[in-house]
Parts: C-alpha cells; sequence; structure tokens
C-alpha cells in the first residue's frame, strides 16, 4: 500500500519532537529574552540542537548524520519557522559534513546569501563571499544582517531555497494560529471579533495561502525539481508575509506594538523573502520554464 | 509522502492512453455553442463510447487516484468534457445510487452509465441561491403523486434533460432545512416551461424552469419525505477533491500557449508579463499538487472532503480569472476580439468566483468549519 503523498506517522511523529523540543527550550520567554539581546546567540542551546541532530539531518548515519530525506528536513524547516527559532540554522544545516563542527553546533556557520549575510558577526566561519560587509540596522530584531556591497548574483542553491520555503511555511502556519486564537478571544460589539465576515474572511485567506503553498512545498521536498522549487518559494513567500500582515490586521491596535509576537513573524519573513535572488530570481525561472 | 503511483494505475493510464489515441481521431466535429439537441447527442455519444471501453463508471466506483488519472488523461489527450454527462454522472447518479432504493438504482442508474439519458440539477431558485435552504418550490401531496410548483434557476441543460433532480419543499411549518424533499421529476411532464437564460458571454448556458402543477409520482421520491436536505448532502461531498483536476491540467495548457503567444507577439520581452506568468505557473503548480494531497487524504478517508474543496476551490477560482486577465494582457488590444482565443474564456471565467458557493461563502465555510470561527454577521 502506498502511503501517497501525505505525512507517513514517521514524519508526523518526527515533527510533533521537533515541536517539542523547541516548544521546551526555545519557549515564550526564550523568545522575548533573544529579542532583548539583538545578536547574541544562545552557543548553549546550539549545540543543544546539533546534539538533537538539527543540523546533520540529511547527512548519512555512516558520517554522524541522521541520514534523512529532503521531506523530512522539510518538516523540521517549517517548525524551526513556526517557532522563530534565531541564529543561521539553514547556514549551519547547508555545512554540515564540509565544515567541521557544523553538524554537532560546535561551530556556527554564517552563508553569504546574494548581497546578504545573516549572524556574520556570531558566526565561528562563512561559506561564501563576505569580504568588505558592512553591517546595516537590521529590521529583524531577531536577525543581525551584513550586506555585501558589489556581490554577485550567483544563481542560488535550490535546497537553501526549499528550506527557505520551508521556513516561511512554518510562519504561515503559525500567522494562520495566532490571528485565530485572537479572533476568537477578543470580543467587541459583544461578540468574539471572529464572528464577523469581514475578520473571518482575513483568517480564512491566511488558511488557503498556507495550505497551498504547503501542498507547493512538501511537492518540491518530494521531486527536488528546480521548477518546483521556485514554485514553492514563490506560494510559501506570499502565505508568509501577506498572512503576517494579516494576521496584524486581525490584532488591531496590539497588532501594531512591540509587546505583541505578530510583528516578528513579519520582519522575519522579510528576511527569508530576500533570499535565493528575491522572487525575481523565481518567477523568471519559472517564465523561461514555459516556453523551454 | 509519495508521488508516485502503483503499477496498477501506471498501467490503467498507459491503457487509457492507447485507447484515446485509438478513439479520439474517430470522433464527430463537436457541436457549435448553441445547438443543444447537438450538444446532447455528442456528449451522450461520447459516455457510450466510454462505457463500451469500460471507463464509464470511472467517477463511481473507481479510487479517487484512479479518477485523478483518467481526468488529467483524458484531457491532455483533448477528449470531450463530461458535458450534458455532468449532472447525472457527478451529481443525481451518486445520489442514487447512495440513497435509492434497489429498483430506483436499477431503472436510473444504468442509462447514465450507458450514456441514454441526460439529468439536470433543480436546486437554487430566484430567492435561494447560496441561501440554497431558503427554496420555495412547493410540492404537495395528491393520491399517487407530489404536485410541484414553483421555480427554479441556473439549470445546465434543461433544454435536453431526461430528468431533474429536483429539491422541493413538502412540509411549509418544519424548520427549514427539515421540510425538502428530493424528487426525480421527468422533463416531459405537463406544466414544465423552460426559458433560456443568456449569460454575459452571449450564450444559453443555462435555463429557468418554470413548473406549474407538475405531477411527479411519490415512487419518483429519493429518501424519506422531508429527509432532502440530508440526501443532497450526502452527494455534496462525492467529489472527493478530484473536482476540478480536467480544469487545472487545462490551464496549466493554457499558461504555456499564453507564454509562446507573448513570445511570437514581442510581448514577451515586458519583464512584468513575464513575471506574472512565472507567478501562475507557480499557482498552478501548487493547485495540481493540493488536488494529489486532497485526492490523497481521500482515498486515506481522512481529511473533510467538502471543506478541504473550500480551501482548493478559493485559490483556483482566484488563480483562474487571474489567467485570463494575463491573457488579455498578452493579447493587448485582440482582447476586445471575440472571436480571439481566450477572450470569451475571460467572459467565463467570472462565474468561477460565484458558482457552486460564492467565494464569500467558501470563506465562511472555511473559517467556521475548519478554523472554528463562531457563525455570525
Amino acid at each position: 500500500m502506498t502511503v501517497r503523498f501525505r505525512l507517513t506517522e514517521e514524519q508526523r511523529a518526527l515533527r510533533a519532537g521537533v515541536r517539542q523540543l523547541l516548544e521546551r527550550r526555545f519557549g515564550a520567554d526564550a523568545l522575548r529574552a533573544a529579542v532583548a539581546r539583538p545578536g547574541h546567540l544562545d552557543r548553549e542551546l546550539w549545540r543543544e540542537l546539533g546534539a538533537a541532530g538539527l543540523f546533520a539531518l540529511r547527512l548519512p548515519e555512516a558520517e554522524g548524520g541522521v541520514g534523512l530525506g529532503l521531506p523530512e528536513t522539510v518538516l523540521v524547516f517549517e517548525e524551526t519557522g513556526r517557532a522563530l527559532l534565531p541564529g543561521p540554522v539553514l547556514a549551519s544545516h547547508l555545512a554540515a559534513g564540509t565544515v567541521p563542527g557544523a553538524a554537532t553546533g560546535e561551530c556556527v556557520v554564517a552563508r553569504a546569501d546574494g548581497s546578504l549575510v545573516e549572524w556574520l558577526d556570531a558566526a565561528d566561519t562563512v561559506c561564501g563571499d563576505a569580504s568588505g560587509a558592512l553591517p546595516l540596522r537590521s529590521v529583524d530584531p531577531l536577525t543581525p544582517l551584513h550586506r555585501v556591497l558589489g556581490a554577485g548574483a550567483d544563481a542560488p542553491d535550490p535546497v537553501a531555497v526549499l528550506l527557505t520555503a520551508a521556513e516561511q511555511l512554518g510562519t504561515a502556519t503559525r500567522a494562520c494560529e495566532l490571528a485565530v486564537q485572537h479572533a476568537r478571544a477578543r470580543e467587541q460589539f459583544g461578540q468574539p471579533i471572529g464572528a464577523f465576515q469581514a475578520v473571518k474572511h482575513l483568517c480564512a485567506d491566511l488558511l488557503v495561502r498556507a495550505e497551498t503553498a504547503r501542498a507547493a512545498v512538501y511537492a518540491a521536498a518530494v521531486t527536488a525539481d528546480p521548477a518546483d522549487i521556485a514554485a514553492a518559494r514563490l506560494l510559501a513567500d506570499e502565505a508568509a508575509v501577506r498572512g503576517a500582515r494579516d494576521c496584524l490586521q486581525v490584532h488591531g491596535g496590539m497588532g501594531f506594538t512591540w509587546e505583541a509576537e505578530v510583528h516578528l513573524h513579519l520582519k522575519r519573513a522579510w528576511v527569508r523573502a530576500q533570499r535565493g535572488g528575491g522572487s525575481t530570481q523565481s518567477e523568471e525561472a519559472l517564465a523561461a520554464d514555459l516556453v523551454a | 509522502m509519495d508521488l508516485s503511483y502503483t503499477p496498477e494505475e501506471e498501467e490503467f493510464r498507459v491503457r487509457l492512453r492507447e485507447w484515446l489515441a485509438k478513439v479520439l481521431p474517430t470522433l464527430p466535429a463537436g457541436p457549435s455553442p448553441d445547438d443543444w439537441p447537438g450538444r446532447r447527442a455528442y456528449d451522450l455519444g461520447w459516455q457510450r463510447m466510454l462505457y463500451d471501453a469500460g471507463y464509464a463508471d470511472v467517477h463511481w466506483d473507481a479510487s479517487p487516484t484512479t479518477r485523478l488519472i483518467f481526468l488529467e488523461e483524458t484531457e491532455k489527450a483533448g477528449a470531450p468534457y463530461v458535458g450534458a454527462n455532468f449532472v447525472g454522472l457527478l451529481h443525481a447518479g451518486p445520489t442514487l445510487a447512495a440513497e435509492g432504493t434497489p429498483e430506483q438504482r436499477a431503472r436510473w442508474l444504468p442509462p447514465i452509465l450507458r450514456g441514454d439519458e441526460v439529468w439536470c440539477q433543480g436546486f437554487s431558485e430566484p430567492d435561494a441561491g447560496s441561501d440554497l435552504a431558503a427554496l420555495r418550490t412547493r410540492a404537495r401531496r395528491d393520491g399517487d403523486d407530489y404536485v410541484v410548483s414553483g421555480s427554479k434557476i441556473w439549470t445546465s441543460h434543461a433544454e435536453v434533460a431526461d430528468w431533474c433532480e429536483l429539491l422541493v419543499r413538502t412540509d411549509p411549518q418544519a424548520p427549514r432545512h427539515r421540510g425538502i424533499t428530493w424528487l426525480a421529476m421527468p422533463m416531459d411532464a405537463d406544466g414544465i416551461t423552460v426559458r433560456p437564460l443568456r449569460t454575459l458571454a452571449g450564450s444559453a448556458e443555462f435555463a429557468e424552469v418554470f413548473l406549474d402543477e407538475v405531477r411527479v409520482p411519490v415512487a419518483h421520491r429519493v429518501g424519506a419525505e422531508n429527509d432532502g436536505w440530508r440526501v443532497t448532502m450526502v452527494t455534496l461531498s462525492f467529489e472527493r477533491g478530484t473536482a476540478f483536476v480536467g480544469e487545472v491540467v487545462a490551464c496549466r495548457r493554457v499558461l504555456g500557449e499564453l507564454a509562446r503567444t507573448a513570445r511570437e507577439n514581442g510581448r514577451w520581452d515586458d519583464p512584468v508579463l513575464r513575471r506574472r506568468l512565472g507567478r501562475l505557473s507557480a499557482e498552478f503548480r501548487a493547485l495540481w499538487r493540493l488536488t494529489q494531497w486532497n485526492v490523497s487524504e481521500a482515498e486515506a478517508g481522512g481529511g473533510v472532503p467538502g471543506v478541504g474543496g473550500s480551501v482548493f476551490k478559493l485559490s483556483y477560482s482566484h488563480a483562474r480569472q487571474e489567467l485570463y486577465d494575463t491573457a488579455a494582457e498578452v493579447l493587448g488590444p485582440d482582447c476586445l476580439d471575440l472571436d480571439r482565443p481566450w477572450v470569451l474564456d475571460r467572459l467565463s471565467s467570472l462565474s468561477y468566483t460565484i458558482a457552486a458557493g460564492t467565494s464569500q461563502i467558501q470563506r465562511n465555510i472555511v473559517a467556521e468549519r475548519i478554523l472554528g470561527l463562531p457563525k455570525g454577521r
């Protein structure tokens, strides 16, 4: 009996396990603490994540890795994205097996992606050309950024683009959950604001975009086809960025505060949307594919 | 997560492809859009060919994945659409199969499969659209008959149908959902007037049906009296995620044609248009994957088919309208010429966010039944 295009029991268990780990080690208090110390990377947490296999997911077991495939890795990155886990998770994952210590979390790895480098100062080493990188005042308090002026636009690594899409999917899912929670709890005019169609429809669209993106991201993880990956990133970027904005809108005035979690999701989604050449690159790739 | 098919399914695909390659060149030319008897004969003829080849019941008995393959391959090969057989094969038929008596099933199902009889749907009314339970067409008992009076609207193929699956109110005093009954009405009965409705695309795709003291035998009632709402709802979840398979395949083909046309007429040099086409390609790729996802969920017996369908329909209807708006951009001034390709499709696409539940109703369904938001205004 074929499993078909849905999660296996093992995949569900993996997702639940990662979610539990992140809730335990990076819960609401840790998130607040991280926002209060921009640029600081919790090295102890990093080693714990390494020990849990987060960076060595796709490394063969013979090389000390977990030996999983892209679909499982996508599920894990969806969770790190959902939890707003700070740090160069993607760069460390991509470096596992080539940069000593990256897999275990002993060595923190940053990565030049186009003209941006995340977490450069906190990293022990950097992959790609980050020479002359200048710090900028990052819009996202949980992602310190450097700008590399004059960096060439290399063809993006499809795996990096896919795993970024997975993180965006996590954000989209979380934004939908937060919006729905608030719409059910917050009362105005004597009823939950989620009873009003204007609010209800914002929430419905959040889910529709997230679930459409989910199908694209999971399928791209199965096929690893570059066009599927480009499609996944476009859908996931939109689901995350528009999702976080709609979530903010549902939260009303509270959504505009520093205190509410919502802005962190939007800002992180903006950062990720710049990776891999941005949406332009993916749209052009898919257009070219249409006439190939 | 797996996107592969079983050897049996691959074999089904290959056999179907071979058969289509053999029979499609033998088909007569399709009828003109307003030739209703021609349409009926053509669509029934195609169903008869499917029947003779053993594919007639693919919508009923096959697994969702087999149905997906059937719809994908027939669309790719350019086979005729289900057309006038739509209500019989995809709505009234499955309802009869699930809720009919053995006699009713024996009377009505074989002619649908063989391509002998056409069904139409008498559900919506002028004052009962999204709010279907507000329907007012009245049926009173008179001996062995129901006597039906009222009017129905948006009835496709009414002019050429043999039967109508009809929802009527049999108990005006009961709560709205509890006073409705499902009847099979013969379209040649006295008292039925069919008036074609012209759509904004200029064609008469559906009709209004006026019923004046039409006698329908009680033996034509499916399910119990006043249980028609439940009988109907059984079928609404029947499509199980495969409702738009052919359309998504067709949209992806149109997208390729748009790109090639843009290359030929020079509009391809416009990066804004190119990127718009690229984004549409992403959306239709995603919609194809979402279809596969929904089919897998249906097959595993999980999920809530009707509700997962709402997520799909919201995404799809928006994307398809966007597709034809982009076609207009590719065409430039030619988009005003009804004889150009895609211009009529653009007009037809305006119905996608309305037909079979408006996007606003679909959002209510998603918000209330999936997200658990409270009912309200």
